[in-house]
């Protein structure tokens, strides 16, 4: 249990890493570096190698953005098993619709309960 | 690079000479504590989730994503999030709570325009861009590994 905890302390934290070097060092705007980490997610999902990481490090590969990506391929990589090239479509948001649909859920109560602030 | 002309280009270099140079290894230190503890946090809920419900190590991601999103709508709301990404910089806004925050955010700033044009038609202006960017590449791979699949390329 407490080696899970590392190593999702260690891959999360390695690559928030990875984005503040693109931030700092490529001087990409944050929206410019979400992108990159988004599209870098489905590319190793695409070679096959995010779900080893999924393993590997438990949150520290879910949490972060990239696995955003991961789960979009992940959700028409699924469809189109079963029906072929129109899966890639019916399936794009069969795994991160928990994200999304949480974001405009807590999004919209969050705009109901609380006050703009500054 | 874009071109310009004799004035802007020695603005660019007189702005290039006062940047401040950033902290390039103190950020990435801060980025890498704060983002690596978001993280245990959610290694926390995900354990939660295998343990006391039917989830997987492999499933359990999705909820855990709600989960952390909902805990980034508290801390936005309390204004706390964006203290925390003045502090840690990619550390909170890699996470999945930084695009919870994104949105969040976004809706509580818009909410006096109104519910409809304010808090609706806002909510998506700073996190839309991961989204369209990562359905784009998702599907452009997906097409690519499907046909490759389908024609016995790959396994």
């Amino acid at each position: 249990m407490l080696p899970f905890f590392f190593w999702a302390f260690v891959v999360g934290g390695s690559i928030c890493v990875i984005g503040q070097l693109l931030m700092d060092v490529g001087k990409l705007t944050p929206a410019h570096t979400l992108s990159t980490l988004v599209v870098a997610g489905a590319v190793l999902d695409t070679i096959g190698l995010y779900e080893p990481l999924i393993d590997f490090a438990g949150a520290g590969a879910t949490v972060p953005i990239t696995s955003f990506g991961n789960a979009l391929l992940h959700g028409a990589m699924e469809e189109s098993e079963k029906h072929g090239i129109i899966g890639v479509l019916t399936g794009m948001f069969k795994v991160t619709s928990s994200g999304i649909s949480a974001a405009i859920i807590f999004g919209f109560i969050g705009a109901v309960l609380f006050k703009p602030k500054g | 690079m874009k071109k310009q002309s004799a004035s802007q280009k020695a603005y660019q270099d007189l702005a290039a000479v006062h940047d401040r140079k950033r902290p390039v290894l103190l950020n990435c230190v801060k980025a890498f504590l704060v983002g690596g503890l978001i993280c245990a946090i959610g290694q926390a809920v995900t354990v939660v989730f295998v343990l006391y419900f039917s989830f997987t190590e492999q499933t359990a991601g999705n909820p855990t994503v709600s989960v952390m999103i909902f805990l980034a709508m508290i801390v936005t709301g309390l204004g706390l999030y964006d203290r925390l990404g003045q502090f840690a910089g990619a550390g909170s806004a890699v996470p999945v709570t930084g695009f919870g925050n994104a949105i969040i955010s976004a809706a509580i700033e818009h909410k006096t325009e109104g519910y409809v044009l304010g808090v609706g038609g806002n909510m998506f202006k700073l996190a839309g861009s991961v989204i369209v960017f990562g359905v784009v590449s998702a599907f452009f791979l997906a097409i690519i590994k499907t046909l490759l699949i389908q024609w016995g390329v790959i396994g």
